[in-house]
């Protein structure tokens, strides 16, 4: 549990970051929470000879509603978002979400962006993330560009980001009237990781689904949407039966982990009970 | 100086003295000590579980810029292994105890293989990287009962089919009689999973060593100092005892890991007087779950037979218990004396026999773990009279009703080599945690919810168990190899202050609050005017420690005893100034006064005084109130009670909620109800948590994949339920506080009472048994494998 020797500085806003990216190159790693970077420093696992701090860099801070879109700046902290009026306001699934990580001391250093950069196969954010539709603004030496959620996650802790690229601002869709979000999660009692956390999101009108879209984190080596389940939903009254429905499709066609406290069987059965329920949740609150 | 009136302290519950300290960071642990010219140790440890060393290179790890030494298993030969103190049911030559450093051969994932000392802990950690060392893969078993079968991979040469010892006790014969002709027989496969006790504080060393007189002093996160001074000296190092001491810092926890001695003791000794520098090394958490003892490990094969009207008539048990790679300070008593002599529980069983087998496999070593044996034996009664209550169609609580031992019948001997059980009433504690409940109404709801297909179990446990082992001669019989007697001095300084000196120790058990409170109350005298000192072998008179709920029991007994010989001397010397005679003099209120002339009388502030400059002492008497006890107690005491919870369990997920928990605790007379409370918390979430939560697992090569606190589920407040405690107040006849012990009681209590509800809740879908821990996952099978 000692790290190999590594170099600390600090970064007080993005254009330092950058400049300091460019500067150590590969070797370096941005820290802001530290949360999952550090244990991985303490095991050995990863060994950075850089540290760029961007904890304290004040242009990754800010939470804002701009028309439909919800912007949280990547250096929020989970405390911060999950007591943000207008989070909760706007889109409550990411303030509950963000409220169930870890514990008190996680949640008040771990950060919205350093969590969607780690993109581990067992965060609670990536399917939310997902099933939200949102999207990330990443800056780099070159310019600034837009990552859509689907094109985030590439495989188990791996994103589409390049190295030389900082997230500066998570965007995540407002949701209105005739709107529901949800997350739902089974907790590993050691870690408090989600074992199976399914995030579903849909728009109704008249009765009926128009829109659907669910994510499923944790089971398996990356969060991943599930269509066959979102298809299902659509032109349904979202009622118990068709919930039940559609959530008995998810995680039929995904690759899915095991451990000492959740095989692969109970994983993919779960996943189809946590379905039910995320979209459940989410159609008692599009319907009001 | 005048007697103040002191109200009784005794039955009060007191804040622990020993918490604005702990809770305001204030504390000294074993990583805050730091010495001049320190170094730092890192441990190299095997990856694998079993291997042969073929060769280790050390050279580039030395040259490292900041390395000050490095070590391997043969620089430290000159030294023994470390000893097992309690070698029970007998060995043949096939003792097998670790070395500080492996020599040859490696038997446990985390083994030392090299020792690098450094001038700080980075570097130390860095230098590990250097060390190349070439194995030679073994082999590996790691169940207790795989590694007796033929072929199986062989862990010592002198020990084949990796057995340390077979150990029975009962009646073979008879109980095979008994199970051969009873109307009903219940048999069934218990595993007691193996656990890791996880102090908050992980545990470690520093020593230094002074050339000039050739003295060493050790610091260490310890539940023994006085202990572990002796094994190191005069076992291990071949030294005069008296040139080691031993200091217990505060200590985080310690839950029965901390007894024993372990390999860091020795290579930051060895090291330290080879370099002329002190040695630190403090465990992180992974090597706390890698090298450090773990509790539990059986696998029993088990059978309950007896009469259609609920009558047990006999038991027959065959377990094999795993001990590890190599025996632990106290693991062969652990498995046996501590676990097969009290497998009958709170019950009259005629016929019983026990068999022990414990074996050697590539695991770290287990040994005590807050309740050492008697949460495995608990257990098992317990789960068996769910089973046999089941099998008749009875209620449980009826079953255990009519199986208990009864009132008149105590002291009672159980047939398994105990002294007798010292007192005991089960009936009354099960009577009341039945009605605190509200038995019959929860079994109404419980039919109710059913029809509704919801699923709520209730779960009993009548447990008793066995505190402040003793005496020194009945433990010895069982192989325990020293005493188990404890010592205390008590001296009444020249103000009227009171200074207590223990061989008894707090990490948590508040001992400086409630010996405190005691000794305030014999004399008479302020609570705060009594200082209790302990955990220093320099200060201390020399006793064996805490551990086995025995700190109050017997070490307050020491002192209560010392406590009486300073009144006898004090009335002495108040006839004497007083002009009195001596048998006239009564000691009340702080004050002694004759007999029917209370204003005859000198208060205890006076006496101490005239004693303490001592300048016209009476004949034969000498200055100063200063009295030692070393108290060996008759016989153990034997805490009992009733639990009962309930859970719910959900059909669609295995979820467990654990609505209500209910615990009814006779732990004999209380001194501090707070403190009492606050161990039955602490001890029914040990409980609680290996039924629903812990499991230490390795893989079939010996790797442990419960490594690290994000695997292995140590349960937080919030998934722990309130505690409904209460209590009945039988006194224990073995020692004047008429105390029992309250350390471990909530632990032995309570794994089966959550197990017992969870498979209650599950009777429906034909579950009968469940091996912990019950996992929602668990839980979720196997109501879908009787649909």
């Amino acid at each position: 549990m000692i790290p190999a020797a590594f170099q600390y500085v600090k970064a007080n806003s993005v254009a330092e970051a950058l400049v300091l990216l460019q500067q150590h190159g590969e070797d370096a790693k941005l820290v802001a929470g530290g949360h999952s970077l550090l244990p991985a420093m303490k095991l050995r696992l990863s060994q950075p000879t850089v540290l760029i701090d961007i904890a304290a860099a004040n242009d990754l801070k800010g939470i804002a509603v701009n028309g439909n879109t919800l912007s949280i700046g990547a250096g929020e902290t989970y405390h911060a978002i999950a007591s943000s009026a207008a989070v909760k306001r706007t889109c409550a699934i990411v303030a509950d979400c963000v409220g169930q990580i870890g514990d008190i001391q996680v949640r008040n250093a771990g950060t919205i962006g350093g969590a969607l950069a780690h993109a581990d196969p067992a965060a609670d954010l990536t399917a939310v993330f997902l099933a939200l539709g949102g999207s990330v603004s990443v800056a780099s030496a070159s310019g600034t560009r837009q990552i859509a959620a689907d094109d985030m996650f590439v495989a188990m802790l791996t994103t589409a980001l390049d190295s030389g690229e900082i997230i500066t601002t998570v965007h995540v869709p407002v949701i209105g009237a005739g709107q529901g979000a949800s997350y739902a999660k089974l907790k590993h009692p050691a870690s408090r990781y989600a074992i199976v956390g399914v995030a579903a999101m849909v728009s109704m009108s008249g009765g009926k689904i128009t829109s659907a879209r669910v994510a499923v984190t944790g089971a398996g080596p990356q969060a991943v949407r599930q269509t066959a389940t979102e298809q299902a939903l659509i032109g349904t009254d979202g009622g118990d039966a068709a919930s039940k429905a559609a959530a008995s499709k998810a995680g039929d066609d995904m690759d899915y982990l095991g451990d000492i406290h959740a095989s692969e069987e109970y994983r993919r059965a779960m996943v189809k009970v946590y379905a039910a329920r995320a979209i459940s949740a989410a159609v008692a609150q599009a319907r009001g | 100086m005048t007697a103040e009136a002191t109200t009784r302290m005794v039955g009060r519950a007191l804040k622990r003295r020993e918490d604005p300290q702990l809770i305001t960071g204030h504390g000294n642990f074993l990583d805050d000590v730091k010495l001049n010219g320190m170094t730092h140790a890192a441990v190299l440890r095997s990856p694998y579980a079993h291997a042969r060393i073929r060769s280790i290179n050390t050279s580039k790890a030395k040259a490292l810029p900041g390395v000050v030494a490095v070590y391997v298993g043969t620089d430290m030969t000159d030294v023994n292994p470390l000893p097992c103190a309690w070698p029970a049911g007998g060995f043949k030559n096939n003792l097998n105890t670790p070395r500080a450093i492996a020599v040859d051969v490696v038997r446990f994932a985390g083994e030392a293989v090299a020792v690098v000392i450094a001038e700080d802990r980075y570097i130390a950690r860095d230098a590990l990287d250097l060390i190349d060392v070439d194995y030679e893969p073994l082999a590996v078993v790691v169940d207790p009962e795989k590694a007796t079968h033929p072929g199986a991979p062989q862990l010592h040469e002198n020990a084949p089919n990796n057995i340390v010892v077979e150990w029975n006790a009962g009646n073979r014969d008879s109980t095979n009689a008994a199970v051969a002709n009873a109307q009903v027989v219940v048999k069934e496969r218990i595993v007691n999973q193996r656990l890791m006790p996880t102090p908050m504080e992980t545990r470690g060393s520093i020593a230094s060593y002074e050339s000039s007189t050739g003295e060493f002093t050790l610091w260490s996160s310890s539940q023994a100092p006085h202990v572990h001074r002796l094994l190191l000296t005069a076992f291990v190092f071949g030294i005069p005892e008296t040139k080691l001491r031993v200091i217990a810092p505060n200590v985080g926890g310690g839950f029965g890991q901390k007894i024993f001695v372990y390999q860091d003791m020795v290579f930051c000794m060895w090291a330290a007087r080879k370099l002329g520098r002190p040695v630190k090394f403090v465990e992180d958490r992974s090597e706390n779950f890698k090298s450090s003892s773990h509790g539990r490990d059986h696998v029993t094969d088990v059978e309950i037979c007896g009469t259609r009207d609920g009558r047990v008539t006999g038991l027959r048990i065959k377990t094999y218990a795993g001990l590890g790679a190599y025996l632990s300070t106290i693991a062969p008593g652990v498995a046996t004396t501590l676990y097969g002599r009290i497998v009958t529980g709170v019950y009259k069983i005629p016929n019983v026999s026990i068999d022990v087998i414990a074996t050697y496999t590539n695991t770290a070593m287990v040994d005590a773990y807050r309740g050492a044996g008697r949460p495995e034996a608990s257990y098992l009664i317990e789960r068996m009279m769910d089973r046999w209550a089941a099998e008749l169609g009875m209620d449980p609580a009826e079953v255990r009703r009519i199986n208990f031992i009864q009132p008149h019948e105590f002291p009672y001997n159980n047939g398994l080599g105990l002294l007798p059980y010292d007192s005991g009433n089960y009936a009354p504690a099960l009577d009341k945690a039945l009605a605190t409940i509200g038995y019959a109404d929860m079994r109404r709801e419980q039919a109710e919810l059913r029809k509704q297909g919801r699923y709520l179990g209730i779960g009993i446990s009548s447990y008793v168990e066995i505190c402040g082992v003793a005496p020194t001669a009945w433990a010895n019989g069982q192989g325990w190899g020293a005493g188990l007697w404890e010592s205390a001095n008590v001296r009444i300084h020249l103000t009227g202050q009171v200074v207590v000196t223990t061989g008894s120790l707090p990490h948590g058990q508040g001992v400086e609050t409630t010996f405190a409170q005691i000794v305030a109350d014999e004399l008479g005298v302020p609570y705060d005017n009594v200082l209790i000192e302990h955990s220093d072998t320099a200060g201390t008179p020399f006793g064996y420690g805490t551990y086995g709920s025995r700190s109050l029991a017997v070490g307050g007994t020491a002192m209560v005893k010392s406590v009486q010989k300073i009144k006898e001397k004090a009335k002495r010397l108040a006839a004497h100034l007083l002009e009195a005679n001596p048998d006239d003099m009564v000691f009340a209120d702080g004050k002694v006064h004759v007999k029917g002339s209370p204003d005859k009388s000198k208060t205890f502030g006076e006496i101490a005084l005239y004693a303490s400059v001592g300048a016209s002492m009476p004949n034969g008497e000498e200055p100063f109130l200063d009295e030692t006890t070393y108290y060996d107690p008759p016989n153990c005491t034997f805490p009992f009670g009733t639990h009962i919870c309930i859970v719910e369990v959900t059909p669609e997920t295995g979820a467990i909620e654990l609505k209500r928990y209910v615990g009814v605790d006779d732990v004999g007379n209380i001194i501090n109800p707070l403190i009492v409370h606050g161990q039955l918390h602490g001890g029914i979430a040990q409980g609680i948590a290996q039924a629903l939560f812990e499991q230490a697992v390795y893989d079939d090569n010996g790797q442990l994949l419960s490594g690290t606190l994000m695997d292995y589920a140590v349960p937080t407040a919030a998934m722990l339920p309130n505690y409904e405690i209460d209590h009945t107040v039988t006194p224990s006849p073995v020692n004047p506080l008429g105390v029992k012990g309250a350390g471990e009681a909530g632990t032995i209590g309570s794994a089966q009472c959550v197990m017992n509800a969870i498979i209650d809740a599950l009777s429906p879908f034909g579950v009968q048994h469940m091996q912990m821990p019950a996992t929602p996952e668990r839980v979720w099978k196997a109501m879908h494998a009787h649909k």
